[in-house]
């Protein structure tokens, strides 16, 4: 296939990146005019997800780039998670005195990274991807430069994410030097049957480098300072579509690269999924900050997630990506609660902030109950759909014990999601909150209906789409 | 008649949408806005009754089956699957009888946040109604599951002291039994691929398979029922909740456990119940003379009566696994009977408890001389607890009895302690409470019943003794689907 023919299928990619220069220099050359260029990015970004629905599939640029079904479905589900970002955050920087252009630009620059992530055939574009979204969101998390919280986080996030690159670089250089190929096809017909101890090597360090960015147990540390110190609404950014593109890009790895090690991996996963669920529901027992604590519901969310993808089959890849869009709903609209309240100017972060809410605030106590339950995985919030895909699957798959444990897990987990339900709606108020932000008040309180009610009528959709999706990992 | 399911079981939302144009339209916090909650939410479970009723006369008792079936797609494998049988269709009837009479006794007794205590409790009766009309089990695990935020919600804004520390205790120990449950139901519909309760009654899972999934179901409904000895949320739940909370975890959340083992447990995995068969009898057992030895030494009222709830819940589960039509039907019946009883029992405590404030036994004596009509009705419920002929308790435990003594002789005969024990603990509370002299003078001027509180009682007295004395009426009901479950059971186990 030639050059030409390959930019057919790079359409998301060539709106986005062409987009990004081309309101950079209207940044350039109008600063104030912030409104415009966030108009625009969320043109750019909803246009990007238009075609990545629409275009005919296909692969390019000698397999670097794959247009499939999984690719498809999880681009659709990175931009828009990502435009739902840019009013959310611009405004809230505004309200702050920032009144910076870049804002919106870096997160059409990191969508174009996660869906870079999100099509990868190889170990090139894998990284690139890689790089090119978490640059961006290095530069996001420290965007509020006069808060020292925000620059630490930008800094730690830099720093152990630098780690987590050269600890991918090093897994792909190595893949490469034993199996001979960075294509992923060409690596699977390489460990057909199971890789060798090379190449099982790379892989290992591929897998630590990716659980790295999904924030997987045991390489977490770095996420409950970051989203204590990043911006709200970055946070709200970086906690979903990130991760989404992550694992699928860890899934098209796996599934597309590994499928001969199958037996291999799974292992692996298996650990780091039970960890990080250990991890995220005893460690989140101890936070007061409801950004730490849900940093460390993250990491056990996410864990559920690797569990799906652990089952090795396509019910397992369809269940991480049902998995991954619900939970982004959830992360994204709690975060936008947040986002949304403070009291006497002063953003309101612990669990005892929220004393009472039920009262000062009704459709964000309501929401933010709602997202709480749904994290929890109690029925009928999405949450709850997001795990029995994961469980269905994994205990399909046989893997009875590692499930069992994660439904534990999540008893455990269920004490503090329930302490901040009772904090909420028993508590008396402190003292009455400050008009909720509009634009974040109604983006929290449109995610919290899709939590429930609409996702029951929403699955009809999602699941056979993520089930096609799922197909496309190669795996049966 | 199609579609009446649906409708009983989700009426009551309706009155949570009234509320909530109430609230939205309406000046929260004035009297007359709260009247007005009050007034839509019994209106609304009045309704819902009329409905359950109308579907009980619709219903035929002849047919084995599922009927008033409705079956929708949804995704996946999952489908919205309704449907009763002559078992289910009666805990219906008891939800829905109870509901309204809960929010006769919410009239006076909770005055913060009414709005939102009516619509938890309209919730709650439909997600309970769901419970008995699901047919699909991933439908049945969400009216399951989801109840519990409700109550929740009930036991820790409107309980008592300690009511944060209930509700974590009620909540948590439930989820953990039901997040076991979750696991089998997704195995068994991964590999059955299927989630249909009709389908899967009739589904033969491995013998092997079954003993784990037995166990995982008994994990939820064990808690839920509750079994001895994981029933310890009960006395904390049961006392910290308000009156109707407990009446109507009593009457009805508690039911949904001994529910689930005929539902699913005896027709999915008969050969793992029968290889349980002898763990439940001596865990019941021990229920049943553990707890109402435990009951006789409470000091709190509604704790008494929560022990007795465990004790009688043991006969429940006894005559549930002793696998024949007697022990099934005295299951049920002492279920319904129960429900209905315990209910009473905790709007009695309510009586007093809601003119002096507290349930402490020692507080009260001699309340016979102020509240004559009020020791009528306890008197007659005590005997109904007790299991006198005549009300409603009686039958229950007969049968219970009878069908355990075909299964197991010494197990009929320890569980049989528990009815002179359960004379022992009921008589000790009434003497106290009611006879004797009136030393405490800060009761010499409790008043007597008034006609909101005749208007409850009077609906479950009727009860109580019509059940007593007329008892085919409910067989006739549940005798078909009885057999159905009795004869498939034994086939399975080959007995």
């Amino acid at each position: 296939m030639n050059f030409s023919a390959g930019l057919a299928v790079a359409y998301p990619e060539l709106i986005l990146g062409a987009g990004a220069l081309l309101l950079l220099v209207v940044g350039a050359f109008a600063p104030r005019s912030t409104g415009v260029v966030g108009a625009l990015s969320i043109l750019a970004l909803v246009a990007a997800a238009v075609a990545a629905a629409v275009q005919p599939l296909g692969s390019a640029f000698a397999g670097g780039l794959v247009f499939d079904s999984a690719a498809a479905f999880a681009k659709v589900a990175i931009y828009l998670a990502s435009a739902v970002c840019v009013p959310l955050g611009q405004r809230w920087f505004e309200r702050r005195g920032i009144r910076n252009f870049e804002f919106p630009i870096l997160i059409v620059i990191a969508a174009l990274g996660m869906g870079i992530m999100a099509s990868s055939g190889d170990l090139i574009s894998l990284y690139l991807g890689v790089e090119l979204h978490s640059l961006a969101l290095y530069v996001l998390a420290a965007m509020h430069r006069d808060d020292a919280r925000a620059s630490e986080a930008g800094l730690k996030y830099f720093v152990l994410g630098a780690l987590s690159s050269g600890l991918l670089l090093y897994g792909a250089s190595l893949i490469y030097g034993f199996a001979g190929s960075t294509i992923f096809t060409d690596i699977a017909a390489a460990v057909r049957g199971g890789a060798g101890t090379g190449v099982l090597f790379g892989l290992i360090f591929l897998i630590c480098g990716l659980a790295f960015k999904v924030s997987a147990a045991p390489f977490h540390m770095w996420t409950p300072d970051v989203y204590e110190g990043a911006p709200t609404p970055v946070v709200a950014f970086f906690a979903a579509a990130p991760k989404l593109a992550a694992m699928v890009l860890f899934g098209r790895a796996l599934g597309q690269g590994f499928a001969g090690a199958a037996g291999q991996w799974q292992e692996v996963l298996i650990a780091i999924a039970l960890i990080s669920v250990a991890v995220g529901a005893f460690a989140g027992l101890a936070q007061r900050n409801l950004k730490r604590l849900w940093a460390y519901s993250s990491i056990a969310n996410v864990g559920y997630a690797i569990l799906g993808m652990a089952s090795g089959t396509a019910e397992g890849m369809q269940s991480m990506l049902v998995f991954m869009v619900l939970y982004m709903i959830d992360v994204t609209g709690f975060f936008a609660c947040l986002a949304a309240l403070s009291r006497q100017g002063r953003p309101m972060e612990t669990i005892d902030d929220m004393a009472g809410l039920i009262k000062a605030q009704p459709g964000l106590g309501l929401a933010m109950t709602a997202f709480s339950l749904s994290a929890l995985g109690l029925p009928p919030f999405s949450g709850f759909w997001a795990k029995v895909y994961v469980f269905k699957a994994a205990l399909h798959a046989g893997l009875a014990w590692p499930a069992v444990l994660g439904l534990v897990g999540s008893v455990v987990a269920a004490f503090y999601y329930l302490r901040l339900v009772k904090v909420i709606w028993f508590d008396a108020a402190e003292g009455a909150t400050d008009r909720p932000a509009p634009e974040a008040r109604g983006i929290a309180v449109a995610l919290a209906l899709f939590s429930f009610p609409v996702v029951m009528v929403a699955l009809r959709w999602i699941d056979p789409l993520a089930a096609t999706a799922a197909r496309a990992f190669g795996l049966a | 008649m199609t579609g009446i399911l649906s409708l009983t079981t989700f009426a009551p939302i309706v009155g949570v949408v009234g509320i909530l144009i109430l609230r939205f339209f309406g000046r929260p916090e004035e009297p007359r806005t709260l009247n007005a909650a009050r007034w839509i939410a019994l209106i609304a479970t009045l309704a819902t009754f009329a409905l359950s009723v109308l579907m009980l006369a619709g219903f035929d008792p002849n047919q084995a089956g599922f009927q008033y079936l409705e079956d929708a797609p949804w995704f996946g494998v999952f489908r919205y699957r309704m449907g009763v049988d002559g078992i289910s269709v009666l805990f219906v009837i008891l939800t829905t009888f109870l509901t309204p009479l809960c929010i006769i006794a919410s009239w006076k007794s909770i005055t913060s946040r009414v709005l939102e205590y009516m619509i938890a409790f309209l919730m709650l009766e439909t997600l309970m109604i769901g419970v008995f009309t699901a047919l699909d089990l991933i439908l049945f695990y969400i009216f399951f599951e989801f109840g519990l935020i409700p109550m929740f919600l009930i036991i820790g804004i409107w309980g008592g002291q300690r009511r944060v520390y209930a509700a974590f205790k009620f909540f948590l120990y439930t989820l953990l039994g039901s997040v076991l449950m979750l696991a089998a139901i997704l195995t068994m519909v991964a590999i059955s691929g299927t989630s249909s309760i009709p389908a899967l009654m009739t589904y033969h899972f491995d013998p092997g398979l079954q003993i784990w999934l037995w166990l995982a179901f008994t994990a939820s409904f064990a808690v839920k029922l509750p079994m001895w000895p994981v029933h310890t949320w009960l006395p904390d739940a049961h006392v910290e909740a308000p009156t109707a909370g407990s009446v109507v975890l009593a009457g009805i959340l508690l039911k949904m456990g001994g529910y689930g083992f005929l539902r699913f447990s005896l027709p999915m995995f008969p050969s793992a119940s029968q290889f349980f068969t002898p763990l439940v009898f001596a865990l019941s057992v021990i229920a049943v003379i553990y707890t109402s030895l435990v009951a006789w030494r409470q000091v709190d009222m509604k704790k008494l009566i929560a022990y007795s709830s465990v004790a009688h819940m043991g006969l429940v589960t006894i005559g549930i696994f002793s696998g024949n039509v007697q022990g099934e039907q005295g299951a049920i019946y002492q279920m319904l009977s129960h429900g209905v009883i315990s209910g009473a029992l905790f709007l009695c405590v309510g009586v007093v408890y809601d003119r002096m404030h507290t349930r402490e036994i020692a507080f009260y004596g001699g309340v016979v001389n102020r509240m004559p009509w009020y020791a009528a009705v306890f008197m007659l419920f005590t005997m109904g607890n007790v299991g006198l002929p005549g009300t409603s308790g009686f039958v229950g435990e007969m049968l219970s009895m009878t069908g355990a003594y075909a299964a197991s002789t010494w197990t009929a005969i320890l569980a049989a302690t528990g009815v002179i024990l359960s004379a022992v603990y009921m008589l000790t509370l009434y003497r106290k409470v009611v006879f004797g002299e009136l030393v405490n003078p800060k009761l010499a001027a409790i008043a007597d019943l008034e006609v909101r509180e005749v208007v409850i009682f009077a609906p479950l007295m009727v009860a109580t003794l019509l059940m007593g004395v007329m008892p085919s009426w409910i067989f006739n009901v549940t005798q078909a689907s009885v057999d159905h479950l009795t004869q498939t059971y034994r086939a399975a186990i080959g007995g």
